[in-house]
């Protein structure tokens, strides 16, 4: 991970894109408009979740 | 049917056929039948991004949230506290407050956990989502979601994905008559009889995902299930005729020779 990367980076840097997503940062959940300004740090925690197919279960 | 509306916490919904996404063999299925069963609405479930082997392709770009309301589900979740976890990353993910709330308790039968179930939606309504409960066909629970702020409650048919159709017709007929708020029948439909049945009794919508994508053809059964709910809505609006030991002549008698 590079230094100073913003969670907007790391969603670019992943290919993901930022509309469809919600982030999670060590169990905070980050408003879309937080991607651009948070910085990550070694040893942050950093989950990604998106909607797929499901009806139950 | 374009007079008769569900409305739930102020939104209007055009079909009272809402369908799940899972289970499909690939998402141009997934469009197709959901395309033929009419639905406006349509689950989807909140799971991690795959970052090691991420397809392309997108449930999303498939199913258009403008076209379509999407309504996320915490499936997976037994614990009050995933459940509200669930509920929050997929308001943040989407652009609703509505959130499909499972709190699930046996891994076996996949009945809901109705305590926790309770708790969770005390928390979320609390926080400004719009809950609607999957719960079990109990006329209790059912009332206390819709006492606690549910604006509309989903008891089950039948386990999830069993196809057992209306276990507990009795049950349903309560619910239906003691909870002021919307009933949607969520899980165990087997086949389109199920759902008329479910909607002459009066109930207001039906859910379904395994009873379509596990169909031999989806497709065709995405379109037996709009049909079925539309009659069934039809039968229960029109009022049936009483049940009666024996027959009443169609025809008259007079002029006959």
């Amino acid at each position: 991970m590079a230094a100073g990367l913003t969670v907007a980076g790391l969603l670019q840097e992943l290919d993901i894109r930022s509309d469809r997503v919600a982030v999670e940062l060590n169990l905070t959940i980050l408003d879309r408009s937080e991607f651009d300004g948070r910085n990550l740090q070694e040893g942050d925690r950093v989950e990604i979740i998106s909607f797929i197919g499901g009806g139950t279960r | 049917m374009a007079d008769d509306r569900l409305t739930i916490a102020g939104r209007e919904f055009r079909s009272r056929l809402w369908v799940g996404t899972g289970k499909y063999k690939d998402f141009a299925e997934t469009k197709k039948a959901i395309e033929a069963s009419g639905a406006d609405v349509v689950t989807v479930a909140v799971r991690r991004v795959n970052i090691t082997d991420r397809s392309k392709e997108n449930l999303l770009d498939y199913i258009d949230p403008k076209k379509y309301t999407i309504l996320p589900n915490t499936a997976g979740c037994y614990t009050v506290e995933d459940a509200v976890r669930y509920s929050r990353l997929a308001r943040t993910a989407g652009v609703s407050d509505l959130v499909k709330l499972e709190v699930i308790g046996d891994e076996k039968t996949l009945f809901p956990d109705t305590a926790g179930l309770i708790e969770a939606a005390k928390i979320l309504i609390k926080e400004g989502f719009i809950v609607l409960p999957y719960t079990n066909d109990d006329p209790i629970v059912a009332k206390k979601l819709m006492d606690i702020g549910c604006p509309a409650v989903m008891p089950l048919a039948a386990p999830i994905g069993s196809g057992l159709g209306i276990r507990n017709p009795y049950n349903l007929k309560i619910i239906l008559e003691t909870v002021k708020v919307p009933i949607i029948v969520d899980a165990g439909v087997g086949t389109a009889s199920d759902a008329a049945l479910a909607m002459e009794y009066g109930a207001d919508a039906v859910l379904m995902n395994t009873a379509i994508a596990g169909a031999k053809d989806p497709i065709m059964m995405a379109e037996a299930m709009k049909y079925a709910v539309d009659a069934g809505r039809l039968a229960y609006r029109a009022g049936r005729i009483p049940r009666k030991l024996y027959a009443t002549a169609s025809s008259p008698i007079e002029g006959m020779l």
